[in-house]
């Protein structure tokens, strides 16, 4: 978390597989999660790709293998909890206003009230959002609510940020407001892995990407030799454009 | 025969007359129902939240029994809770039989079910939307709760009116524990069937209507309130 060095990293996954009605759907993955950057998890539609970041940020425990930080203060679940945060496709917001939405997380993790109040400030301001503070989150566009999740998950001050899909139901102006707000985190040294279908956005943040078809990870590489030199057959076909058929 | 006329004209009479008598019945009808429902809320709003959050053995059965207690006899209710307080019965002490708080009782053993059912719905729909997010938050199910009923007020609000409506249209068990005694537990709906029985059918059905008014006067404020947060809100 910023400035403070890694508590909770490396994340290290372990042979994990995830079974769900009898259907295989994620599949041996082993990876490591380490240092700082942006990790782009990619593949079609259907590889595991959300699935992989909900194990990971464990709101679901996988059927095989194991999910562990390997940290300092990643033994202890409450604390490795309170260091990660993830922003959902669909923006989840609470029915009440903007400024409420970021303190009600912060109340959340035990953060007093003045606290609240100006580290709320802080990332409203940070994310654009001061003039909407006081106005209700459900109303706000698209755009506006998945930012809203991003300052909120700011304010937390996570070591870790997941983001499932973050910027697949909106405009390009509001992804590329979305793209900027990932560089606020980025800025900040905060871990970020994110899920995309999207090339050319895997291509402007990530640093290295996780490619995955069939529920198993086919390729880990850096962003740039991902793109330029995939080594799997499924990657190449997906970097290309084609449709990837396992 | 009597027609509606007339029973217009009485409830239009009764209103103007001012009649102490009939405010009497009216306010402690209202007093009566609001207070049922009142404390069926409190117990019964956390309670559908924690059946629609937690899993565990017999919570099918649970919810089937508060599903079919919606739909009890409001005399067997008020019989349940004349045989508690009924001088032999375990609460025979307090000797609370034939008074106010005996009908708020009874009508409490009605609505709650009512009320913690729905509000299990509700807020188990809200929970499949809100889980993630909450886990993620680090949000456990204890404080989730209040989470979930604060931003279900809006549905919540449907559900506590199904209660009072249940509570200010029975007749049965205020009157098995209230026993209509005049100027004491006598509310509409015993009024209303002490008249119908004395073939007094003008005074019955005005009476009736005054306690159409006064529950669409209810619903109508509670739904005006819910509407204008609503759309502010979103």
């Amino acid at each position: 978390m910023r400035g403070e060095g890694n508590a909770i990293l490396p994340l290290r996954l372990e042979a994990v597989g995830f079974d769900a009605g009898g259907q295989d759907l994620l599949r041996d993955v082993s990876l490591e999660l380490a240092g700082v950057g942006v990790s782009a998890v990619m593949g079609p539609n259907g590889a595991g790709k959300s699935l992989l970041l909900r194990i990971a940020h464990g709101l679901l425990t996988p059927t095989r293998g194991t999910v562990r930080w390997l940290g300092p203060l990643g033994g202890d679940a409450a604390l490795s909890r309170a260091r990660q945060a993830m922003v959902f496709q669909r923006p989840v917001l609470l029915r009440r206003t903007a400024r409420a939405n970021v303190q009600y997380a912060l109340a959340v993790r035990g953060v007093g009230r003045r606290e609240r109040r100006r580290r709320a400030e802080e990332a409203l301001g940070r994310f654009g959002l001061e003039a909407l503070g006081e106005r209700s989150a459900r109303v706000l566009s698209g755009g506006e609510q998945q930012r809203l999740a991003l300052a909120r998950a700011w304010a937390l001050r996570p070591e870790v940020l997941f983001m499932d899909e973050p910027t697949s139901a909106l405009d390009p102006a509001a992804v590329k407001a979305v793209e900027n707000a990932v560089r606020e985190f980025v800025a900040e040294g905060t871990r970020v892995v994110f899920s995309t279908h999207d090339l050319g956005q895997a291509r402007r943040l990530a640093d290295d990407v996780v490619f995955l078809a069939g529920g198993r990870v086919r390729e880990r590489a850096p962003m740039q030799r991902f793109f330029e030199q995939p080594v799997t057959r499924e990657a190449a076909d997906f970097v290309r454009g084609e449709l990837v058929v396992v | 025969m009597e027609t509606p006329d007339n029973a217009f004209q009485a409830a239009l009479a009764l209103i103007v007359s001012l009649d102490p008598t009939l405010w009497g019945i009216i306010e402690l009808s209202l007093r009566v129902s609001l207070m049922a429902v009142a404390v069926s809320c409190l117990a019964a709003l956390p309670l559908g939240a924690a059946v629609a959050l937690w899993q565990f053995p017999g919570r099918g059965l649970i919810i089937t029994l508060l599903n079919a207690l919606m739909g009890l006899p409001p005399v067997v209710a008020g019989l349940m809770v004349y045989l508690m307080l009924s001088r032999a019965g375990p609460l025979g002490e307090l000797g609370l039989l034939f008074t106010p708080t005996a009908m708020v009782i009874a009508q409490s053993v009605l609505v709650t079910p009512i009320i913690a059912a729905l509000t299990r719905q509700v807020i188990e729909e809200l929970w499949t939307h809100y889980r993630e997010q909450l886990q993620s938050f680090g949000v456990r199910r204890l404080r989730a709760i209040p989470t979930l009923l604060y931003d279900a007020r809006f549905s919540l609000v449907t559900v506590v009116l199904a209660g009072f409506g249940r509570a200010s249209a029975e007749v049965g068990a205020v009157l098995t524990v209230g026993g209509n005694i005049e100027g004491v537990t006598r509310v509409m709906t015993t009024s209303i069937a002490l008249e119908t029985h004395k073939g007094n059918l003008p005074l019955a059905l005005g009476l009736g209507v005054i306690l159409l008014l006064l529950v669409a006067v209810v619903n109508g404020a509670a739904y005006w309130i819910g509407e204008t947060a609503r759309r502010r809100l979103g």
